[in-house]
């Protein structure tokens, strides 16, 4: 039904899915990093003796570091969502609204680049 | 809204109009799955507030041998392990109250009871949780 009016005057103004792929982007960095908090808890709660070479060594590994990327970048996207819903829910001002969402866009994009310089200094 | 349901009024029951926050928080009776939603929605902005805080220390932990130890002064200081306590709430609140999310969306435990319920559940096992990760941090075990 919506390819049929997707198009002309007739086209459908709502369903435009933008919604659906933010909330489903949303539940699935949210299952990546269930996974990642799941080992960094338990590691935490079981570990003895916290040191530099155990800590640094855990992300010392490529498969780690990549997989903490992963986490951080699927963790900031949900951020985006998450704070994106609130700016929409509470402020009223458009103008006041747009400067928010970028300041966060802006925030959570230098954020991505700290934690890849964080993760590659080890 | 039919015409029998507006005219069965309840006796005795406030109603709210224009509801505002003081309305929320005070005369409101929230409950269980509300306060857990308000939470989540509460501990996400605060860590998302807190995530410059929580990168340093994080680049601090990682960067170097002395930087290590620069990090374990800053954590053994009460007042920030008091602070990094009520970021683990703040975190594992959200990932539990988020996994019951994750479950209701696949449409487990919607109706009334069963929502109420879990969302009793979200808040014991967070605080059981925090209090598991609080108990370490001060070195209990």
């Amino acid at each position: 039904m919506a390819t049929k009016n997707n198009i002309g005057p007739r086209r459908l103004v709502v369903g435009a899915h933008y919604g659906v792929k933010d909330w489903l982007a949303q539940r699935i960095t949210a299952i990546v990093m269930a996974i990642y908090t799941v080992i960094l808890l338990v590691s935490f709660l079981t570990g003895q003796n916290f040191t530099y070479e155990g800590w640094a060594g855990l992300f010392a590994a490529q498969w780690f570091k990549l997989f903490s990327l992963v986490t951080f970048l699927g963790l900031y996207y949900h951020a985006w969502v998450g704070i994106r819903d609130i700016w929409m829910d509470y402020v009223k001002s458009a103008g006041l609204r747009l400067f928010l969402m970028l300041a966060t866009i802006f925030w959570l994009l230098a954020c991505a680049a700290w934690t890849v310089q964080i993760l590659w200094s080890v | 809204m039919s015409e029998a349901v507006r005219e069965a009024k309840q006796k005795g029951r406030p109603e709210f109009r224009n509801i505002g926050i003081t309305d929320i928080t005070g005369k409101y009776r929230m409950p269980p799955s509300a306060i857990v939603s308000i939470l989540h929605r509460i501990s996400g902005a605060g860590l998302f507030l807190a995530l410059p805080f929580l990168l340093y220390l994080f680049q601090q932990s990682l960067l170097s041998e002395s930087s290590f130890g620069y990090f374990a002064g800053i954590v053994s200081h009460p007042l920030a392990k008091l602070v990094l306590l009520g970021l683990s709430w703040a975190y594992l609140h959200h990932f539990v109250a988020g996994i019951r999310h994750l479950f209701m969306d696949n449409h487990f435990a919607l109706d009334k009871d069963a929502a109420q319920s879990t969302a009793r559940w979200v808040l014991i096992i967070s605080l059981a949780l925090t209090l598991l990760v609080g108990l370490k941090l001060f070195g209990v075990f």
